[in-house]
């Protein structure tokens, strides 16, 4: 997650100082990331380094620092703001990973394996549903930030699911042709 | 006192070779105030759990118990009665009676059960209120949305004293708001005392249960531990 840009976007609606910055991150985010005020300071430092913040003056003590957001900065923002995120090659999951793997594995059911994740992104997700239940202190952003995770949790349990119902018909099926594999050209991003 | 209780349930769908085994050694105990999902793939058994839970299929071997009240050797008639007055249902399509406006469908098994008509249309009409329905109790199903009509759907499950809500893929073919809206109301439901079985393939939906249970080729094979309460999750969130 890109703390320098939602910064970013926080200063462009005005001068702020570091604490305050902590704070309306925070909220807007539905306190779903907490962040220390310590990485708020040395992320605005690498921002005003990089001429995209600037400082209202020198103040020695950085908490009584007011910073805004220069033309360079409003240009990143926008940039960022227009560009997909990260999401095209396939990343280094470690679940698929260790699914994968465990297939050739001798005396490692698949299965169990599938199964032991499943339960766990479930009961996960039992528990950010458990957030959405009190629609009394659900605000926005944190219903948005819960939905997101769910979705996210809800996709892993779905090619689980997918996973299994595939091994079980190739297990049952006419066993594949030998022809060679074509190899995929797919790169994976190291993370 | 459990609403529902499963001991060893199997059935058996057809002989010899052909003969299939649908579900096997079922054990599931549903208490008032119970949400309870069964998460499971298609033709995993878990709708022939629901309809032998619900008494609409008698199961080969194994007991079911019904508000303390043992199926086997219960007559039809019985059984029926025991339906009406204790069991709720909801179908992935609905299943509403097109020729029916939203409160006589929601009042009919009420009058079938001997409730005056009068009377039934008053509990009728609370149980669409609750759900935010008071403005289309005269509208044909035909002229509800699809949410519309799954709201209709589980005040009929959930109307006078019926207190066991059985819900097969309960949000059916709708998006996730209006699934999230049903699985609102079946919780809310049994928040107020009711005791719920879902079954689905849909993990957002089992989410909303307490407990999910998992199956597999008709066998219950896992299940979730109690959750945590959700402000482990918020305060161990990590640093961004």
């Amino acid at each position: 997650m890109s703390v320098r840009h939602a910064l970013l976007a926080l200063l462009s609606e005005g001068p702020k100082y570091g604490l305050q910055l902590r704070q309306e991150f925070e909220e807007r985010t539905g306190d779903v990331w907490p962040l220390n005020v310590g990485q708020v300071y040395t992320t605005l430092g690498r921002l005003e380094r990089d001429g995209l913040v600037e400082a209202d003056d020198a103040h020695e003590d950085e908490r009584q620092r007011g910073y805004r957001i220069t033309a360079e900065g409003e240009k990143e923002l926008a940039a960022w703001f227009g560009t997909p995120s990260e999401a095209g090659s396939p990343p280094r999951d470690e679940l698929v990973i260790k699914v994968l793997v465990a297939m050739g594995v001798p005396g490692v059911e698949v299965g169990d394996v599938i199964q032991i994740h499943r339960r766990h992104l479930v009961e996960l997700m039992q528990q950010w549903t458990r957030i959405k239940e009190d629609e009394g202190r659900l605000d926005l952003a944190l219903a948005l930030a819960v939905d997101a995770e769910l979705f996210r949790l809800e996709s892993v349990v779905r090619w689980l699911d997918a996973a299994e119902g595939r091994m079980k018909r190739s297990s049952l099926g006419p066993a594949p042709a030998a022809t060679p594999r074509p190899r995929l050209r797919l790169r994976a991003r190291s993370r | 006192m459990a609403l529902l209780e499963m001991h060893r349930v199997t059935k058996v769908y057809g002989e010899g070779a052909s003969q299939v085994l649908a579900v096997r050694d079922i054990d599931l105990s549903v208490a008032a105030g119970d949400l309870l999902a069964v998460m499971g793939p298609s033709g995993s058994g878990k709708s022939t759990l629901l309809t032998i839970a619900g008494s609409l299929e008698d199961p080969t071997s194994g007991e079911v118990v019904i508000d303390g009240q043992l199926l086997s050797g219960m007559s039809r008639n019985d059984k029926a009665r025991l339906r009406r007055r204790s069991v709720g249902y909801v179908f992935q399509d609905f299943n509403l009676l097109p020729g029916l406006t939203a409160l006589e469908n929601v009042s009919l098994p009420l009058e079938l059960d001997g409730v005056r008509a009068r009377r039934a249309r008053e509990l009728a009409a609370a149980a669409l209120e609750e759900l935010g329905l008071d403005e289309r109790v005269a509208h044909f199903p035909d002229e509800l949305s699809g949410g519309e009509r799954q709201r209709v759907a589980i005040a009929r499950a959930t109307v006078g004293e019926r207190h066991l809500l059985l819900a097969d893929e309960p949000s059916g073919a709708l998006d996730s708001a209006s699934g999230e809206a049903v699985m609102r109301m079946v919780l809310a439901a049994c928040r107020r005392g009711l005791g719920a079985v879902v079954v689905t393939h849909n993990a957002q939906l089992a989410s909303w249960a307490d407990r999910v249970v998992f199956i597999r080729d008709g066998r219950l094979v896992d299940q979730t531990a109690i959750p945590p309460s959700p402000e482990s999750l918020l305060q161990q969130g990590s640093e961004p």
